[in-house]
Parts: structure tokens; sequence; C-alpha cells
């Protein structure tokens, strides 16, 4: 295992240079040199060499049989016995991917009480819903919910499984995917398929965004993925589907978590949850008070949207940190994001530069915000929202 | 109590600009600094110790480079330090340095509880600590958000939900990875910076903790990259300028046009 750099080939182009994402190739004299310390052996060199003189090699890997793993599961997601709109997003991308592989849409339901929900993943698009149904399922455990998903996993054999990347979903999945040995790519937007190789191309950003890698995993099954809230669409619904639903039950090995969860609170004046909405209004320092995010609220209410914040309004304990918008806080992909008073910090965009639209509200007009907006005004928020809010309720009422 | 935090160094990303001819990340002269979200767990590590006794050591995985990190982690009251690190390490994916760190923790020795950061700012794929606790065998918690009590066998957090926050009791020894709202990191003491100076680090090789050499690096890598780009950077829009009524025109118009159910 290993990389190197071939001198009889290599030319001293510096494309290699350019090309590596981690800084690990300087020159010397003529000749590409990498810092070993800093490669991650990510091969991005290797695609950009025209000259064949970077060499990365993989010692093979005994592989398990991965013929007989067929199908692509989707891992729904249920609160309060609702199953969230994030599942809808993975059944639209599972249906799509299902199809050019030519193999079969399943879902994974984990819950108590949940047959009445099937059918609407029948109607989403599933041709099978694997349900395991339990009191000791109510809400997300880690513990149960991952040996149910491992048992189920190593029972029938999916090639790909697609699970949402929220917060229950990436706590749940990462278990999984150590126990079963198979390869987890970590909030995808974007999934494909290899169709000569028949592998899942899983495109995700990193670096806040500022680059994007597609990820294989060639050898392991399943092909296991996070995908990201609001960048699928969701599966259309048909009700002249049908399906087959698989009940499956355990026994208490498996349901036994040593975690208890003694109560759920949930946080008041938050109609709509953040990575759920469609509109967010979010604020910065230039609200200037913790009492001017009420002109936000007023507004997001009208429009049936949430309110956001950047990491300076939080740090000023305007507004709490659930509302952060940003590395630090959360990734939002709504269709429009208002951002009212934010500079546009870089950790901030990269929270929210996948909004659909982004209208901006600065005084600055040399604020970093207006270089990612769709519509930029150089104004004052104070006179802008308020008068925004007033004509909605007009047009509503 | 025995403590043990995992850091990552990663680049400062608050300095990383983008080279507008290629398009690519400007690396040269971004400082390597510790990962922001394992701030807080160096943090929440220490408090705890300094409530209940014990100690805290911090470990991490990546090159010599490395103990710098290390070293702030010292400076702000973690006790002892492990670096992980060997060439047969690089090109681990989020399974593979799971891994490592786990068989590196056996080796380590007891513990009670292991804090991580939610995730590392640069990979963002909050995999690698449930990833532990899975490789350890112990219960997790992720998201913690506040430690209400811990007690020599066990202790009740508070973990953040997309709805609110859920209540939970766990026993030990245990893995949490941890939010921003928990604590704010304090700032490193003239006496901490001097003890951080002279610490020695132990540095742990893929010899040194009985690792099956076929799950490290990129063979025990199930994951491989293919393909690393750049997105096209998003252009700005239009400006939209006039009284305030005309611009509001507009917004309303967006509006509508976004949002055809709701206005």
């Amino acid at each position: 295992m290993g990389i190197e750099i071939i001198t009889e080939q290599c030319v001293g182009c510096q494309a290699c240079l350019k090309a590596c994402p981690f800084g690990a190739i300087s020159m010397e004299g003529n000749l590409a040199v990498i810092d070993f310390d800093k490669c991650n052996l990510c091969g991005g060199c290797v695609d950009s060499c025209k000259f064949e003189a970077i060499l990365l090699r993989k010692d093979e890997v005994i592989a398990q049989d991965i013929s007989v793993y067929k199908g692509v599961w989707v891992v729904a997601e249920q609160y309060k016995g609702n199953v969230q709109s994030i599942t809808y997003e993975l059944l639209g991308k599972g249906r799509e991917l299902a199809d050019k592989l030519g193999v079969e849409l399943s879902v994974v339901l984990l819950g108590k009480d949940m047959h009445a929900k099937t059918d609407e993943l029948i109607h989403r698009g599933a041709e099978k819903v694997y349900l395991v149904d339990s009191p000791k399922l109510l809400q997300y455990q880690s513990e149960p919910y991952s040996k149910v998903l491992i048992e189920l996993i190593n029972e029938y054999k999916p090639e790909v499984v697609l699970c949402g990347a929220t917060s229950t979903g990436r706590s749940l999945i990462a278990r999984v995917a150590v126990k079963i040995d198979a390869g987890l790519t970590a909030d995808c937007t974007g999934l494909d398929i290899d169709q000569e190789k028949g592998l899942l191309l899983q495109t995700r950003p990193a670096f806040g965004g500022n680059i994007m890698a597609t990820i294989i995993c060639p050898k392991h099954r399943p092909q296991m993925a996070t995908v990201r809230h609001k960048v699928m669409k969701e599966a259309e619904v048909d009700t002249s589907r049908s399906g087959e639903i698989i009940e499956k039950s355990y026994g208490d090995s498996i349901l036994l978590s040593r975690i208890k969860v003694i109560s759920v609170v949930e946080e008041e004046g938050q109609s709509v949850n953040l990575s759920e909405a469609d509109i967010i209004v979010s604020g910065g320092r230039g609200l200037g008070k913790s009492e001017n995010f009420a002109l936000l609220h007023e507004l997001a209410d009208e429009i049936g949207g949430a309110v956001g914040a950047s990491r300076a309004a939080v740090d000023a304990d305007w507004i709490v940190y659930s509302h952060q918008v940003g590395q630090t806080g959360k990734t939002v992909c709504p269709k429009i994001y208002i951002s009212c008073g934010i500079s546009g910090q870089i950790q901030h965009l990269a929270g929210m530069s996948s909004s659909d639209i982004i209208i901006a509200i600065n005084k600055d007009p040399d604020a970093p915000i207006f270089q990612v907006a769709n519509y930029g005004i150089v104004g004052d928020l104070f006179e802008i929202i308020p008068a925004l809010t007033k004509k909605i309720k007009s047009i509503l009422s | 109590m025995n403590i043990i935090v995992c850091i990552k160094q990663v680049p400062d990303t608050a300095n990383v600009k983008i080279d507008p001819q290629t398009n690519t990340l400007i690396r040269e002269g971004v400082e390597s600094i510790i990962n922001p979200f394992d701030m807080y767990a160096i943090e929440e590590a220490v408090r705890t110790k300094e409530k209940l006794g014990g100690s805290v050591l911090a470990v991490t995985m990546g090159p010599p480079q490395a103990d710098a990190a290390l070293r702030e982690a010292i400076s702000m009251g973690v006790d002892e330090a492990v670096l992980v690190s060997d060439r047969a390490f690089a090109g681990s994916d989020t399974w593979a340095t799971s891994y490592t760190l786990a068989c590196a923790i056996k080796k380590i020795g007891k513990f009670d509880i292991i804090f991580c950061g939610k995730q590392a700012a640069d990979g963002d794929t909050a995999q690698v600590g449930p990833g532990v606790s899975m490789h350890l065998d112990i219960p997790q918690v992720t998201y913690v958000k506040k430690i209400e009590e811990v007690t020599p066998d066990h202790a009740r957090v508070e973990r953040m939900t997309e709805e609110g926050y859920e209540v939970i009791e766990v026993p030990l020894p245990v893995l949490f990875t941890v939010v921003k709202e928990i604590n704010e990191p304090r700032i490193p003491s003239l006496k901490g910076k001097m003890r951080a100076k002279s610490a020695q680090i132990r540095t742990l090789t893929a010899n040194d903790i009985d690792a099956d050499e076929k799950s490290l690096g990129l063979n025990g890598s199930p994951t491989q990259v293919v393909k690393i780009f750049t997105p096209p950077p998003r252009e700005g829009g239009q400006m939209l300028t006039g009284s305030t009524e005309e611009i509001v025109d507009k917004l309303v118009e967006v509006l509508k046009n976004e949002c055809k159910s709701k206005i």
C-alpha cells in the first residue's frame, strides 16, 4: 500500500500540486514530491497527472462475497409515530437508484404501533416494508435501533442502505456500519449509480462545502450513505402501488437498551423545525439586540417559515443555540433563505449556501453575503422587514 | 474518574481562502487548530474531572505535527496525552479511524467516560464518535448539551434533538459527543501553557495498539475517494434597488413564486 512518484515519468508540470486538496505535494527541482504526513491517499493527484507519473497502490483485500447483496433500502425516520419527510426524500432517490440497478426498493420502519403507516411508504415507491413494531422501539434509541438494523441487514443483505443525515440518522447508522464492516459516507448531497460497475457514487461536501468528494465502496456491502435533508426531491404519492409487508420481531437481547430516556422536552416557541422549513428568516449582528428578533419571528409566522441566526447573534445571547445556522450550528437547505443583517462569514455560508434562493439584506454593500445572494438589498432591515410583513399580511387577509 | 477526550487537528477553515483562478483551497499559511467542536469536549472533560476528581487523557490520531493539538489540550487542563501516529494509518476513512482509536483506547486502559466533539470541521461526518463506541461495545449518547449528573456508575445528560432535547440516563463507561451549547472553553492559563511546553507526549504506533493491520489505513477503509473537485462558486445575483415599497413588491413576487400554497 502506498503512493509514489515515478520520477522517470514526472515532467514537473505541477498539475498535481493544484489537484491535491491537502497541500501535500511540492516541487523539488523539476520533480513533484509527496509529503506523507499530509497525504491522505485520496488519489486526487493520480487523476490529474497526464503522464501517469503517480502510482497509488492498494493491497487486495479478501473481500466478502458481494454478489449476494441485492436491493436498495431506505431507513425510515419517525417522530411520535409520524413518518418524517426525510424518508420521502430518501424514497424518491432510492426509487431512482433501484430502477437504475434493476432491483427492488425496500424501506425499514421501526417504532410502536406503526402498522397504519406502511401504506404511505408503499404509495411513495417502496416494494417491501420491513416492519419491526415494539413498545421498546417507541422512539429512537441507539442500541436497540442499531441492533435491529444489523439483524435485518445480515438476514436480507441489501446492496445499498440510505439513511437521513439527521441527528438521529447520523447517530444510528455509524454504529451499524462499524458492526457489519460496511462503508459509510456521511451527509451526501448527490447519489448516482456507476452503470458499468453497478457501484453507488456518493458525492458529499467537505471543508464547509469548499470541496466536493465523490466516494465509492467497491468491496464491502452494503454501500451505506446518509443523505442531507432537503436536497433530494420527495417521492410522489401513487395510491395504486402495492407492496409486501414483512413483519419481524426480536427478543430482549436485541431490544435491550443500556440507555434510558427519562423525558423528552420540546423547545417552545419554535413552531417550525429549522431543518424542515421551506423558508428561513435568519438574523445576525445587524439586528443589534435580542428584542429585534421579534421582527423576524413575525415575518416567519406569516409565511410559515422558521427563524435562524448567525453565530454572532447566538454568541451575543440574542437567541438560543438551536437556531444557529452555519458550520458550528445547523446546515439548512430551504427553498428561500432570507438573511437579515448577516455579513456572510465563510462558516455561515457553509451552513446555508445550498439554499435554492438566498435573499440578503445588509447595510454594508461589501458584505460577503451579497456574493452568494440571488437577490441583494443594500438597505435598512428595520424598514424592509416590517414593510414586507405588513404587505404579506394584507395579501393574506 | 478516568476520562478520555478524543481530539482531531484540522486546518483552520476560518482562514481558508479560495483561489479565484483555480477555484481550489489555498492551503499555504493556513494554520492547524484543534477541531472547534473538540474544544467543548476538552472543556467538559476537564470540568468533570475538576468536579469529581480523577484524570483526563487526550488522544488524537494524526501525523507527528498533531503533537501541537495535544499540547494545547494540556494547557487547558488535560493531564496526559497520547499521539496515535503511524504511516500505516494514512488514508483511513471513518471506519478505520474509529477502529484505530478504539484499539489505542483499549491499550491506554480503564476509562469511565470518553468525550468527543459532535463532528470535525473538515470532514463533517460525525461518524467517528459513534464508531469508537461500537468498536468498544459501550453505550453512546450523541449531541450532549448538558451533563446533569455523574456518579461513579452512571450519568444523566441532556441530548439535543431536532425538536428540543431528551433527558437520558446511562451507565458508565459511556461515550459522549458534545455540542457547542454545553460550555464555553477556557483560555489556557500561563501555568497551563508552561506545563504543556514541557509535557511528555506518548506516541503509539500500529505495532503498539494490537491492531489487525488489514483493518488499518487505506486497506482497512471500505470507502474510497474517487474524485475531489471544487463546486462552481455560487454567483451573486441581482441587486434590488428603489424605494422600500418597490423592494417589498419584488420580494413578495419571489416568495409567491416559490411558495405558491402560502401566499
